[in-house]
């Protein structure tokens, strides 16, 4: 039997810091995308709560349960992270290979996507989510105590990181500018 | 001759880098010690500018006059007028070299926007951030308080610009409020939306390494002040475009601001009673008054100086300076040296951005000025001068209150700050556009516009104002008329008989001052213009030498050149061989993947397919052509049967987004009821196709459990385990050989195709590109975006009969609407050559033999061609006018780019294998 080793898609990319930023990829978890059937929303919700002690959220949010969470991420569509999902009335899909995703911390994670994605993201709060963009890119944003989770597609890993990583020392080099 | 973003003369080049960014006005450009400004628009020295020769034919070179001279001969334009024209006309040069400076661009949200920090911004400012509201503060200047630096005026006991400063310290103080100085809010948008452009760098000998020299802004406000101020206008007379005559805030600005003497023996020239303040800021610094010149006759104007009421400047002597002014009193002239020339014509209210949704100014008489109408731009209330307040006082107590305006609206509560002590003197002006004197008087100092230009657009019946405007330039140039509107449409009124108000203003447009297209396009230059999306295999590929082409967003291997090659042809036709003859392996995970759910996933794919899905069994494969609403091709694919309720359907890798739009406006608008749920799974998949007589040798290697013809046989798929990780396999074929996909969660991807090259190099195989993988679809007449390019039909590629005659689905009806059947239509054909000349062209045009290669003899068209290393000849596929009826006939393909006219015979787009033997076996 052959061997497959596994790689990440931030492998060689990241960690980055610069001016009390930092850029890191999150741990490889089960990500499963769930999509409740006609009326099944609230079947879908209350056996994923007892499954994994997380609920379907409300739109643009997040709910947390034992290690694992659910996010909204688009009409009638979740995501649980952080294990597979129970069998539920809903099509399913394994998305845990398909997405990059960073957390960017340091509590200047507002003035970086000021720059590149278009909503208010310094006015979001702690387990909000939103689908919007980065730079050209479709993203899911989420609010986090630290800064921002960011997640977009897999094969865009290196635009995320050189366009975060561009704008990240944009901002510190301006720290220099005095008046 | 001014004094701000506004400047008209004062243009230079500024030299940093390989980077030269003309039109910077030299008012508005902070010296520092590595500034390299360069003047721009003459033609040897600045002093000995050969472009004034233009100024001794100044008689011939009236407005039209380009466009009445240069009309003929029409060969002549390109060739000779336009370069010349240019030369003596353009703006500022460009360095020709890539651009090396960093820009930003960056959105910020605020409940309120104060454009502006004079005494108006300053007031309607403190007044939202006590409110709680979220502010920002957006100055032009590198100084916050407008004229307030400018003025010797106090507020409050204290002089203007150290009650500015205590106001920006508070504000600063405070957590609301954002200051931006140094950034130049340009244009107002939709949704409360403003652009703004914000100088981030110029101003440094040294940018910090990363940090941009500017970031354009796009600011969303729920309400805004607008508190821009005014700008003083000047008086056209005969030479008031030398050097010294300047605008009188200008005068003072430099006096007081700077500490700059304009001149040593300055004279004044005013109709309003701002002027006066100028004799105070002369005096006061020691320098002389030379004369003031005042047009009305019961002007209150007292001093120890030459005082004329009543009187004008009737010209300038000087040629590089000025030396001494004409003064018309009455009926004598006499001359009064001085070195510098204060002018005001009264103020124009900056009202700008109130216009940029296509509002229109009101003329007001008390002021003789355009002043802004309420409800231009929603959210937005003017304060102060630019409203047409010009009293200090005045200006404070607007600021505040509307400022309670906005927040009014908002729903936040408000309270006014105190008023602040200051002059509140009245502003009295008695309208003086053009004083009479022999010789040009200039009203555009940019684009060299004069009284008589003006005149003689209206003679010429170019009376509209937007006429007068294109026909004599005045207005278009970087400052866009700041200096020269309101006089030239003045004189335009006069000329044509009509009032100031009867005659209007042209349109006011975004941006307020220019924006360097690369700060709008910031974080785009080079490969930032759109983003890369790489295959897992990209790495291995890359690091073999391939070069990458571009397909949507992703990046794909056009071959894998081997030592010794040293063309693409080679390559390719040896990849070709390969996979005909061994194995071959190409990344396909760029294809889009849809995972389709539910229990009316069947139902929901026959609707969008035009052929049948609900009757697939699973573990097994159909090819499937999807239709748009108006009945054309939309994208073909496969869909795959995994489960009774769940399919996978693969898009082209062009069309996979469109396909996904396609699918979302088709569940939820047409068939919102069904119960099918679908998701990208484009990126969660590697996907690698096997292709080739030894492809199932090399998977048994690979494969955890072997496969063979029963378990995996043509058109059938099912999930495999290759390492231990699970995976799917589909056997399917795009090239005609025995073929497979083979799929594995992305992490594995790079390994897998590792272990897949590994593998086929020990039989005799490799990878192979999209140049290979073209010649190998072609062979097989198989179709790709180059034949369903949006305006072919099904029954156009030969597949109208996989219409299904038993369901409905998209386009059906429009499909068999009259003109997308029968003999008419251009059907897909295959093409090979007939004569002597071999070569064929994609985009090329079919002619019969003897039919002259014209528009009306056309018959058709290639839209695929290669050369077939398999058959030895080149292949073409394309479209001919009743092409299936026509297998056999000789046609004429004519690239009329290329000048190829070629011979060829018509035949059936399958040139290989139309048994499809070689993939079933």
């Amino acid at each position: 039997m052959i061997e497959l080793s596994a790689k990440t898609p931030c492998a060689g990319l990241l960690p980055l810091e610069t001016g009390g930023m930092s850029l890191r990829e999150l741990e490889a978890v089960p990500i499963t995308s769930i999509m409740p059937l006609n009326g099944k929303h609230g079947a879908v919700s209350t056996a994923l709560e007892k499954a994994v002690g997380a609920a379907l959220p409300d739109i643009g949010r997040s709910l947390a349960g034992k290690s694992t969470e659910v996010l909204w991420t688009g009409q009638n569509q979740f995501f649980l992270i952080g294990a597979t999902a129970p069998d539920l009335p809903a099509g399913v899909t394994d998305q845990s290979d398909a997405w990059t995703r960073v957390a960017l911390d340091g509590g200047r994670g507002a003035q970086v996507l000021a720059r590149l994605c278009p909503v208010d993201c310094g006015a979001l709060e702690v387990g909000d989510v939103i689908r919007s963009q980065i730079g050209h890119m479709s993203a899911i944003i989420i609010c986090r105590e630290a800064g921002f989770e960011l997640m977009v597609f897999r094969a865009f890993a290196s635009t995320l990181v050189h366009e975060l990583e561009l704008v990240m020392n944009s901002i510190a080099a301006q720290d220099e500018i005095r008046d | 001759m001014t004094d701000g973003s506004h400047e008209p003369n004062g243009l230079v080049e500024v030299h940093a880098g390989n980077q030269i960014t003309p039109n910077v006005r030299a008012t508005q450009q902070e010296i520092h010690d590595s500034l390299s400004a360069v003047s721009q628009n003459h033609w040897g020295s600045l002093k000995w500018d050969v472009l004034e020769l233009n100024d001794l034919l100044s008689p011939f070179l009236s407005a039209g006059f380009y466009y009445k001279t240069f009309m003929w001969p029409k060969s002549f334009w390109e060739k000779i007028y336009e370069p010349v024209i240019r030369r003596a006309a353009g703006l500022g040069s460009l360095s020709m070299k890539n651009n090396s400076d960093r820009y930003d661009k960056a959105y910020a949200f605020c409940d309120v926007l104060v454009i502006g920090s004079g005494p108006a911004g300053l007031m309607a400012a403190l007044t939202a951030a006590k409110a709680g509201a979220k502010v920002i503060l957006c100055e032009e200047d590198f100084r916050f308080g407008g004229r307030l630096n400018s003025e010797t005026e106090e507020i409050g006991g204290k002089p203007g610009h150290i009650w500015a400063a205590e106001k920006i310290a508070e504000l600063r103080a405070m957590d609301n409020v954002r200051l931006m100085k140094r950034t130049t809010v340009t244009g107002a948008y939709d949704g409360g939306t403003y652009g703004a452009l914000e100088r981030v760098g110029h101003h440094l000998a040294d940018v910090p390494d990363g940090a941009p020299v500017e970031t354009f802004w796009r600011i969303v406000a729920r309400g805004a002040v607008y508190a821009a101020g005014a700008i003083e206008r000047p008086i056209a007379f005969p030479s008031n475009d030398r050097p010294g005559v300047m605008m009188a805030s200008a005068v003072r600005s430099y006096i007081n601001r700077y500490g700059v003497a304009p001149g040593q023996k300055v004279a004044i020239f005013g109709n309003n009673d701002s002027a006066l303040r100028t004799v105070l800021d002369l005096q006061s610094a020691g320098l002389e008054v030379a004369a003031y010149i005042d047009s009305r006759e019961d002007a209150q104007i007292e001093g120890d100086f030459r005082i004329y009421k009543g009187a004008t400047v009737a010209g300038v002597k000087g040629r590089m300076g000025v030396e001494s002014v004409r003064i018309r009193d009455g009926n004598s002239e006499f001359f009064v040296d001085a070195d510098c020339l204060a002018v005001s014509g009264g103020w124009n209210p900056t009202l700008h951005l109130t216009c940029h949704m296509n509002g229109r100014p009101q003329w007001n008489e008390a002021i003789a000025a355009f002043v802004p109408v309420p409800g231009m731009i929603p959210g937005l209330e003017v304060a102060g001068a630019a409203g047409g307040t010009f009293s200090t006082k005045g200006c404070l107590k607007s600021g505040a209150f509307r400022a309670k305006t906005v927040l009014d609206a908002l729903g936040i509560e408000s309270r006014a700050p105190r008023t602040p002590q200051a002059d509140d003197s009245d502003y009295a002006i008695s309208p003086l556009w053009t004083a009479p004197g022999k010789g040009r008087a200039w009203l555009d100092f940019q684009n060299d516009v004069t009284i008589k230009d003006v005149k003689l657009s209206a003679q010429e019946n170019f009376r509209s104002v937007e006429h007068m405007k294109r026909y004599t330039t005045q207005g278009m140039a970087p400052d866009q008329g700041k200096n020269s509107n309101v006089n030239a449409l003045a004189v335009l009124a006069d000329a044509t008989g009509r009032s100031i108000s009867e005659t209007g203003t042209t349109t006011f447009r975004p941006p307020y001052t220019p924006v360097s297209i690369a700060a709008m396009g910031a974080f785009a230059q080079g490969s930032g213009f759109a983003p890369q999306r790489y295959t897992t295999s990209h790495d291995t590929t890359v690091s073999r030498g391939a070069p990458m082409i571009e397909a949507g967003l992703w990046y794909r291997p056009s071959y894998f050149p081997q030592e010794g090659e040293t063309h693409w042809r080679q390559s390719c036709d040896r990849e070709v061989e390969m996979v005909r003859n061994s194995v071959g392996i190409s990344d396909v995970s760029t294809l889009g993947k849809i995972d389709i759910q539910g229990p009316d996933a069947g139902a929901f794919l026959d609707f969008v397919y035009i052929n049948t899905f609900s009757t697939l069994k699973p573990g097994k494969v159909r090819y499937g052509v999807m239709l748009r609403e108006d009945g054309h091709v939309m994208d073909d694919g496969t869909t795959a049967r995994l489960g009774a309720e769940h399919f996978v359907m693969t898009t082209t890798t062009a069309a996979a987004g469109a396909v996904m739009r396609h699918l979302e406006f088709v569940h939820q608008c047409l068939v919102p009821d069904m119960d099918v749920r679908f998701i990208s799974v484009t990126e969660q998949w590697a996907q690698f196709a096997v292709a080739g007589p030894k492809s199932r040798d090399l998977l048994n290697t690979l494969l955890d459990a072997p496969i063979d013809a029963e378990s995996f046989p043509f058109m059938g798929c099912g999930e495999v385990n290759v390492g231990g990780v699970s995976g799917r396999l589909f056997r399917i074929s795009f090239s005609g050989e025995h073929a497979y996909e083979i799929a594995v969660p992305a992490r594995y991807g790079e390994s897998l195709f590792e272990h897949l090259l590994d593998g086929a190099a020990a039989l005799g195989g490799g990878p192979y590109g999209m140049e290979a993988l073209n010649v190998l679809r072609i062979e097989k007449g198989f179709i790709t975006h180059a034949e369903i390019h949006g305006r072919v039909t099904a029954f156009d590629i030969g597949m109208e009969r996989m219409i299904s005659a038993k369901k409905d689905c998209i386009g059906k009806t429009a499909a068999a609407r009259p003109g997308l059947l029968g003999e008419a239509r251009d059907q897909l054909v295959g093409l090979k050559p007939a004569g002597a000349v071999k070569e064929m062209h994609a985009g090329a045009f079919l002619f019969d033999p003897e039919a002259g290669a014209t528009r009306e003899n056309q018959q058709g068209y290639t839209t695929s061609t290669c050369y077939s290393p398999t058959l030895e000849s080149t292949l073409a596929l394309g479209f001919l006018r009743n092409g299936r009826a026509r297998h056999g006939e000789v046609v004429k393909l004519v690239d009329h780019l290329r000048e190829v006219e070629t011979l060829c015979e018509v035949c059936d787009p399958v040139f290989l294998d139309p048994e499809g033997g070689k993939a079933r076996d």
